[in-house]
């Protein structure tokens, strides 16, 4: 992983054996809270029936049926919302006390926010498993290989651990769980929606559409209708439109480049 | 070598064009295998030293040394020998206790097995055997405090911190803490222990430390604090809330000190280093001056005196929220 080295003259303290400690116990909470990975799959299959059933007569898509074409979008906007489940996560240990005892143990400092990273992909991939099941149910289908569709399954999953490296460091810096909430949402909603999830590029107003087009959420939509096999009309001469799949693996490497070593740092700082 | 030793802490904390001095040239000395009670009102500074002490926190300036480690310096090692205990239960709740425990020893780099083995040990000590297969969601306040307290001790520390290890539990569990403490101080621990209880810093610690406003304003055993603030009081509580000023004035002439009147309960208190002499006097004159009387007696002073008289106010005045229509009668048992 990203900023483990051990600070000089350290003792004890395994990097890998305290990551997957806290790897553990975050994969251990999950069935203890069936609450949140139960609503997390209601909200998206809320947003397929809504899209599919409602808005879909309305949303014509170049060659092929909505349904299809909806389904990849819907599988984004899921792992952009599981950044604020982090973010609620850090902040609720955060403030019941709990990351003052990790921070007084002699443990990897980095292990605390790697080990949630780690078990966030492990969830994510459960949730989309099941989501992927659904869409079977309304009509989607993966209609290339299966080495393409496990890329397809891979690139959601790295899209996933980059958005929990943002959701630990923003979970670090809000004050409640409540603000925390907030800032989620207030920031992922309309990052979902500025892109190709629900409707094409097209019919966005000009000067929105690059924003859409380079929208992390939209490249990871492409990328995964491309490797499906669903329809994916054309959306633009951009780059990010052209190679949406090495697009998102540029954002994921970014996104993990900028914020895990802001994120350990400011769990390291010890002046406030 | 003394366990703790802290020269001139200070903290400053700004936060929306406010300035909070929280520690403001802090010394302490904390001898090895004694406890120390850091005894003080909320907003004192008692929970930022602990925080400093414990490597959570970089003071601005000033430095200190735990064990001989500096805890800037050499924090991650220093981290091997403490145990903290704060004002939160700070335990995952959606993990059972034998779960915790074990997390937490793995993390103190025990082996998988000895951390279990450890664990089963600290459950049984601290009467969670029963519950330990439960998640702590569902336990008492007392059992998660019990719990927390286990955690910080599950990598054998040679010195430990409880940051206000009884705030907010009823009195039953509060009992069952002290035990659990003196328990620990029997086996010869090193202990830090920061309270706003002044009955709970004299029923613990060897060496109390009052902290107000950031700097330690005194310090010494409960009977040296105790002595600073002069012998025997007498204490009268009056029947008749009008006769306050009049049983005042009384009190006044027959002593030098300063007379306390709490108006809630109609309770007089007084020095009086003419003892038995003095209080059969002022019994005397009230008859007198027809004051009937609920109570009368001599007693020692309460560390509650000693905070009065050293830092010019009672202790739950200096606390950080001024809404405080009721007169909290904690620690004014006698």
């Amino acid at each position: 992983m990203t900023a483990t080295a051990p600070p000089p003259g350290r003792t004890g303290g395994s990097t890998v054996s305290d990551t997957l400690v806290v790897t553990w116990r975050n994969l251990k909470r999950i069935p203890r809270i069936p609450e949140l990975a139960v609503f997390a799959i209601l909200q998206s299959v809320m947003f397929v029936l809504l899209f599919a059933f409602v808005f879909g007569g309305a949303i014509a898509v170049e060659g092929g049926n909505y349904r299809e074409y909806l389904m990849p979008g819907i599988f984004a906007q899921t792992l952009a919302f599981a950044s604020a489940t982090t973010t609620i996560g850090i902040t609720d240990d955060m403030q019941k006390g709990l990351v003052d005892r990790f921070r007084s143990l002699p443990m990897a400092r980095s292990a605390f926010l790697t080990g949630r990273t780690i078990a966030d992909v492990a969830y994510n991939a459960g949730i989309l498993i099941v989501l992927m099941l659904s869409g079977l149910a309304v009509g989607w289908r993966v209609r290339d290989g299966v080495v393409e569709f496990l890329a397809g399954f891979g690139i959601a999953l790295l899209f996933a651990y980059a958005m929990s490296w943002v959701g630990v460091f923003v979970g670090q810096l809000v004050p409640t769980v409540e603000v925390g909430q907030q800032v989620a949402f207030t920031v992922v909603f309309p990052i979902t929606f500025l892109s190709n999830a629900f409707v094409p590029l097209e019919s966005l107003p000009g000067w929105l559409q690059p924003f859409a087009e380079w929208n992390p959420v939209s490249t990871l939509t492409a990328a995964m209708r491309e490797l499906f096999g669903n329809p994916s009309p054309p959306a633009g001469s951009s780059f990010a439109a052209e190679q949406p799949v090495l697009m998102t693996v540029i954002w994921c490497v970014v996104f993990v480049a900028i914020f895990a070593p802001l994120a350990v740092r400011r769990y390291r700082d010890t002046s406030k | 070598m003394p366990a703790i030793t802290a020269e001139g802490l200070t903290k400053v904390y700004g936060s929306r064009g406010q300035v909070v001095r929280a520690l403001d040239g802090l010394d302490l000395t904390v001898e090895e295998g004694t406890v120390l009670g850091l005894l003080g009102p909320n907003g004192a500074g008692k929970t930022t030293t602990v925080r400093v002490l414990a490597t959570l926190l970089r003071p601005d300036s000033g430095r200190a040394t735990v064990l001989g480690h500096d805890v800037v310096k050499d924090a991650q090692r220093l981290r091997q020998e403490i145990g903290l205990s704060g004002q939160y239960a700070a335990v995952d709740e959606n993990l059972t206790a034998a779960e915790n425990l074990w997390m937490f020893g793995r993390l103190y780099q025990l082996p998988s097995a000895t951390a279990r083995q450890r664990a089963d040990e600290l459950l049984e000590q601290f009467a969670l055997t029963d519950a330990k297969d439960r998640v702590v969601k569902t336990y008492s306040g007392g059992m998660r405090r019990r719990l927390d307290l286990a955690s910080a001790l599950i990598g054998r520390p040679r010195l430990l911190f409880l940051d206000e290890p009884t705030t907010g539990l009823d009195p039953r569990s509060r009992f069952g803490m002290w035990e659990v403490i003196r328990e620990l101080v029997r086996t010869g621990a090193t202990l830090l222990l920061t309270t706003q209880y002044l009955e709970e810093a004299d029923a613990l610690a060897d060496v109390i430390a009052v902290v107000d406003r950031g700097k330690i304003i005194a310090r010494g055993t409960a009977d040296q604090l105790k002595s600073q603030v002069g012998g025997e009081r007498v204490e009268i509580v009056v029947r008749r809330p009008e006769d306050l000023a009049a049983a005042r004035e009384v009190l006044g002439r027959q002593s030098r000190g300063e007379v306390t009147v709490d108006e809630h309960t109609r309770r007089l208190t007084a020095p009086a280093e003419g003892g038995t002499q003095q209080l059969v006097e002022v019994i005397r004159v009230l008859a007198e001056a027809g004051v009937p009387l609920d109570d009368v007696g001599l007693r020692r002073p309460t560390l509650d005196d000693v905070f009065l008289s050293l830092t010019g106010h009672a202790a739950e005045d200096a606390a950080a929220t001024p809404t405080t229509d009721e007169p909290a009668p904690a620690g004014r048992t006698s």
